[in-house]
């Protein structure tokens, strides 16, 4: 497996190449040096001289990807996309444009978004494989039949919806928890319950509607109705077998987002006022900070990457009979 | 099969069975209940679960405001926005300072000790009359005495050991490697505020590496900046520039607590920038501290820490979390102004005069970046202050029948006060003078331009894009500023029935045909007169926006292609001179109408110049005027010019003039003093609260409903109970028998 998993990380090198490139690209499509520099000196009063600068200091003077007035290697490597993407790979982020360390903001911003992801994740997956499982136990039945319209209408409502109905009706009207803010440590938590709860509430329609199929599929197999000729109860049968063999697809889908979880989410943590990491991206591409959008995008792929090579080694874990070479 | 003889036992005559046992616990337990029922009450008198701050907190002197966008700079040399000046216009201090309450602004000292004097000087260095002729000033000097006495907030940059060394200016990096943040130095220390503390930040405008906005403008005044900038840009890169090494002839100190500022000719605005952060001080050892190896890694930077002298200083600066300011422990304390303008005294602005400020001990800004948590915090008393967004200002805010604006009785219930004030702001539709159809000072240009002047109804935009916030504009100069008149632009507007009236639709075709585009027909080729509208456009409201834009037009036959661009490309059509029509604002840098009519001043055109005339427009009678007026003393002389270049601009018609926002603030009853200072950057000091009100409100409004919890859970409750009767007969139902068997 180790051969596997190393072969693996290998592969990622081309990639994480590939996707910094078409970063470097799309962003230089949109953005000059000259917009960047304007960007970070402010509209009122800039000079060419200040632009100038500002360009010479972060190393934006230099030719996009290919300089040919330099001579040999140096053609490839005295260009802004070499300057600015080697230092990627071993996971020094430098500063960004406007002057802040980014592995030092990102390091800081990791946590509130944790803090809100991975109960949402953990409670989300609880609640969504426990209704779905209740509902293929109740399979054929109203509570099914209810269940999945609304699942549908679940589903059917905007992420935003539930943000601001929340806020509105635990925050504004019943007065339990704060609309919108955030502290450390303990005190967190009368902050977190309310987005946790709107971000489990609004993945049930999917969650479980998902979760059903998957379940359903697996309790139609020969096993099971081995275990229920053995006379098991439908509980049994349902959390005992049907749960344990449908853990692939489960997993599938699980493990590979969890290393992402902690990018956070934009929407969530603008509402909740969650100084995540949400929108640390959106805000760089809004100031055409490339430096932060180059390091959070090679970041996101690298975790995208780890998550895929964490789904392969949970197979073998829950199916033994798997085998990673 | 045998089993546990309770799978005989109905449910209900188990349920029966469980209440009854249940009853008579709660029976032996009756004497003790109603104390329980009461304690918990009485615990949870004071437990508001909303509360999103801190207990210690919910009593105390602590004013909440939010941002919604981080600082991008907190240094005075760099900063230059509103944002920005929130924070830092309570730390730093400049020589000058807006009055708190008077209007018109007027100047007052803040550390200086008296308002400095322009001295003037011919080519010989001979002093001259403050009534000499302009064209004899070679230069002006102005002499600034600071008070003495005044102390900067506590810092580690200042802190010193028993030897009287600083004792974190040679820090390892063993040392640094358990610093985080500021909070982390054991030591902090302070010192007095001297003159060469000024004349160091007039120096640090020219730093290369901090590109000051203003280092363009001040080096065509100040004597020898320019200069300064280019020596400094040739020193060797990547050391320490020491600031103190390099002398410079515009600035220089004349002892402790004086110093002396060397401008060009004659420049009066420059008392303006002097109450602006850009001419606030900054100690040398600050600079120095901040500059060790390893400050910036640990994003320790004069940019994110600021050091000043101020009524608060910045504790902590998380600007993804909160920005928190505390009252300088070493704060020498103003008083409250005494006096203000006609009604301040009715309005309580004066009941706190001659008081020490500041009032409050610590403010916190929050970060909210959404508009509507940000409105229902206030509603629950979580913030102080609001302004009006466009989802709330139908719940705040009511128009009468006169377009009177008053709060709606929500508001009035809950005793917020609703306050207005006209920014000293612009926002215009400008035409590109160097355009070959909108553009130039031909006679048939000139004409189209009024002809769309009269056509674009700015009032019918003020009334649907910005809820009636705002007011047409007239001319250039916002009202607050000196040179504003309350006249009318007679090319727009006509008096009629004893009001002031648009110009109806068809003068503004007869122009139009005068003009040579008959009924929207260009005249010379026969074709629709199309023109283009540059815009930078994305959300769902601009498109709105966009399709008044068009609509305006076709009023004319004339056809409005929106060129919709990204911000770059945009900022690139201005810089070189190809848009046609775009729309532009400006906000006041200082009350002076210079600040205002620069914006058509021809050699400061944007295309040719990279100035901030964003139209190029050039009118030579304009720019001489301009000239003539922009270093005058305000009185009837500099006004007649004002009216006359007003007039050649309203005739020009450059802008479509658009309008001045109205700003709409509103405050809890427990926020005293308030009264928009436009100018001001240091308001917060003046500001106070009654903590204790603020208590008792937040109370009283968000009192926990804990019924609609209880209700859901019963339904869910018995919404489950089938489930469960279904389940139950699931597991217990006899084995189906099969026919025949």
């Amino acid at each position: 497996m180790l051969a596997y998993i190393v072969r693996r990380l290998l592969y990622a090198v081309p990639i994480l190449i590939g996707v910094n490139l078409l970063t470097f690209l799309l962003f230089f499509v949109v953005n000059t040096p000259d917009d960047m520099a304007r960007m970070q000196l402010g509209m009122k009063r800039v000079s060419e001289e200040a632009i100038t600068n500002w360009k010479q200091e972060r190393g934006y003077d230099k030719p996009v990807i290919y300089n040919a007035e330099a001579e040999g290697v140096e053609r490839f490597t005295e260009t802004i996309f070499f300057q600015h993407s080697v230092r990627l790979f071993v996971f020094d982020f430098g500063r960004s444009d406007s002057g802040r360390d980014i592995g030092h903001d990102i390091a800081e911003r990791m946590w509130p978004s944790l803090a809100i992801a991975l109960p949402t994740f953990v409670i989300g997956i609880l609640v969504n494989i426990t209704f779905a499982l209740l509902m293929v136990f109740f399979r054929a039945t109203y509570v099914d039949l209810w269940g999945v319209v609304l699942c549908v209408i679940l589903m059917s409502i905007s992420g935003l919806f539930y943000i601001i109905g929340g806020q509105y009706l635990v925050g504004k009207v019943l007065h339990l928890v704060p609309i919108s803010g955030y502290d450390d440590g303990i005190n967190a938590i009368k902050f977190v319950i309310l987005p946790v709860l709107i971000g489990v509430i609004s993945g049930i329609g999917s969650g479980t509607r998902w979760y059903r199929t998957i379940f359903l599929e697996e309790s139609g197999k020969d096993y099971v109705r081995t275990a229920r000729a053995k006379g098991l109860s439908e509980l049994q049968v349902l959390f005992r077998h049907v749960l344990r063999n449908a853990l692939i697809p489960i997993l599938t889908g699980a493990v590979v987002v969890l290393p992402l979880l902690f990018m956070g989410s934009l929407i969530m943590e603008s509402f909740f006022g969650i100084p995540g990491l949400g929108s640390y991206t959106i805000d760089a591409i809004n100031g055409q900070d490339f430096a932060i959008v180059r390091a959070m995008v090679f970041l996101g792929s690298v975790l995208y990457i780890l998550g895929l090579l964490l789904t392969d080694i949970s197979y073998t874990l829950v199916d033994p009979r798997i085998r990673l070479q | 099969m045998a089993g546990p003889s309770w799978h005989y036992v109905r449910p209900i005559e188990r349920l029966k069975a469980t209440s009854i046992i249940v009853i008579a616990k709660l029976r032996k337990l009756r004497g003790v209940l109603p104390i329980a029922w009461l304690l918990a009450l009485s615990a949870c008198s004071e437990v508001v679960l909303n509360n999103p701050y801190p207990r210690e907190e919910w009593r105390a002197n602590v004013l909440y405001s939010s941002f919604a966008e981080r600082p991008k700079h907190l240094d005075p040399a760099r900063s230059y926005s509103s944002n920005e000046y929130a924070f830092i216009g309570q730390i730093y201090e400049p020589p000058l300072q807006y009055h708190y309450l008077k209007r018109p602004y007027e100047l007052i000292p803040l550390t200086a000790s008296r308002m400095p004097r322009a001295e003037f000087y011919d080519a010989h260095d001979r002093p001259l009359a403050p009534d000499a002729d302009p064209e004899r000033i070679a230069y002006t000097l102005y002499t600034i005495e600071i008070r003495p006495g005044i102390r900067y907030q506590p810092h580690p940059a200042f802190a010193r050991d028993a030897q009287g060394r600083l004792l974190y200016h040679r820090l390892t990096p063993e040392e640094l490697a358990h610093i985080d943040s500021l909070a982390d130095f054991a030591e902090t220390g302070t010192r007095e505020l001297v003159a060469a503390d000024y004349v160091h930040q007039i120096k640090r405008l020219a730093h290369p590496a901090l590109h000051s906005p203003i280092l363009g403008l001040m080096s065509e005044y100040i004597v020898g900046l320019g200069e300064l900038a280019r020596r400094l840009r040739e020193a060797p890169r990547g050391e320490f520039l020491d600031l103190t090494r390099y002398p410079l002839e515009g600035a220089r100190v004349l002892d402790r607590y004086r110093y002396q500022i060397k401008v060009r000719g004659r420049y009066p605005q420059l008392l303006y920038w002097l109450a602006m952060p850009f001419f606030a001080p900054m100690p040398p050892e600050v600079e120095r501290f901040y500059a060790q190896p390893g400050m910036q890694e640990r994003n320790l930077s004069l940019d994110w820490y600021p050091v000043g002298t101020g009524a608060y200083m910045l504790t902590e600066n998380n600007p993804n979390r909160r920005m928190v300011l505390v009252r300088n422990p070493n704060y020498r304390g103003m008083p409250y102004p005494a006096e203000g303008e006609p009604g301040d005294a009715e309005r309580g602005l004066l009941a706190d005069a001659g008081k020490t400020m500041p009032f409050i001990d610590k403010v916190v800004y929050n970060l909210e970046k959404e508009t509507i948590p940000y409105w229902n915090k206030f509603l629950q008393g979580y913030y102080d202050t609001s302004g009006i967004s466009s989802e709330s200002f139908d719940q705040a805010v009511q128009i009468g029948s006169q377009g009177e604006i008053t709060l709606t009785p929500e508001m009035r219930d809950k005793g917020i006060r609703l306050l207005t004030t006209v920014a000293t702001s612009i926002f215009y539709l400008g035409f590109n003078m160097k355009d070959p159809v909108v553009g130039g000072l031909s006679e048939r240009a000139r004409k189209l331009r009024q002809a769309l002047s009269i056509a674009i109804d700015f009032e019918e935009f003020i009334s649907i894009f910005a809820n009636g916030r705002g007011i047409a504009a007239q001319g250039p100069i916002p009202p607050g500023i000196f040179g504003h008149r309350d006249d009318f632009n007679p090319y727009v507007y006509e008096q009629r029935d004893g009001q002031r009236r648009r110009k109806s639709l068809d003068e503004a075709r007869r122009l139009l045909a005068e003009a040579g585009y008959a009924n929207g027909m260009d005249q010379r080729t026969g074709k629709p007169l199309t023109l283009y509208l540059d815009i930078t456009a994305s959300g769902p409201d601009d498109k709105a926006r966009l399709n008044w834009y068009r609509k305006q037009f076709q009023k004319l036959n004339i056809q409005l292609v929106i060129r919709n661009t990204l911000y770059n490309r945009f900022q690139e059509k201005m810089i070189n001179g190809t848009a046609q029509i775009f729309i532009w604002g400006w906000n006041a840098d200082y009350p002076d109408p210079e600040n205002f009519l620069f914006l058509l001043y021809g050699p400061n055109g944007k295309a040719d110049h990279r100035g901030e005339n964003a139209a190029n427009y050039a009118n030579p009678e304009f720019d001489r005027l301009f000239e003539q007026m922009k270093n005058m003393d305000n009185g009837p002389e500099r006004q007649a010019i004002i009216d006359r270049m007003v007039d050649i601009v309203r005739r020009d018609a450059p802008w479509v003039w658009g309008f001045h926002p109205k700003r709409f603030g509103l405050y809890h009853a427990w926020y005293m003093n308030a009264k928009p200072n436009l100018m001001a950057h240091n308001t917060l000091q003046y500001r106070r609260i009654d903590p204790g009100l603020r208590f008792e409100q937040r109370q009283q409004w968000n009192r926990p409903v804990w019924w609609p919890l209880g209700l859901f859970l019963g339904l869910l409750v018995l919404g489950t109970l089938p489930a469960i009767y279904t389940y139950w007969r699931k597991e217990h139902r006899p084995p189906a028998r099969q026919e025949g068997v």
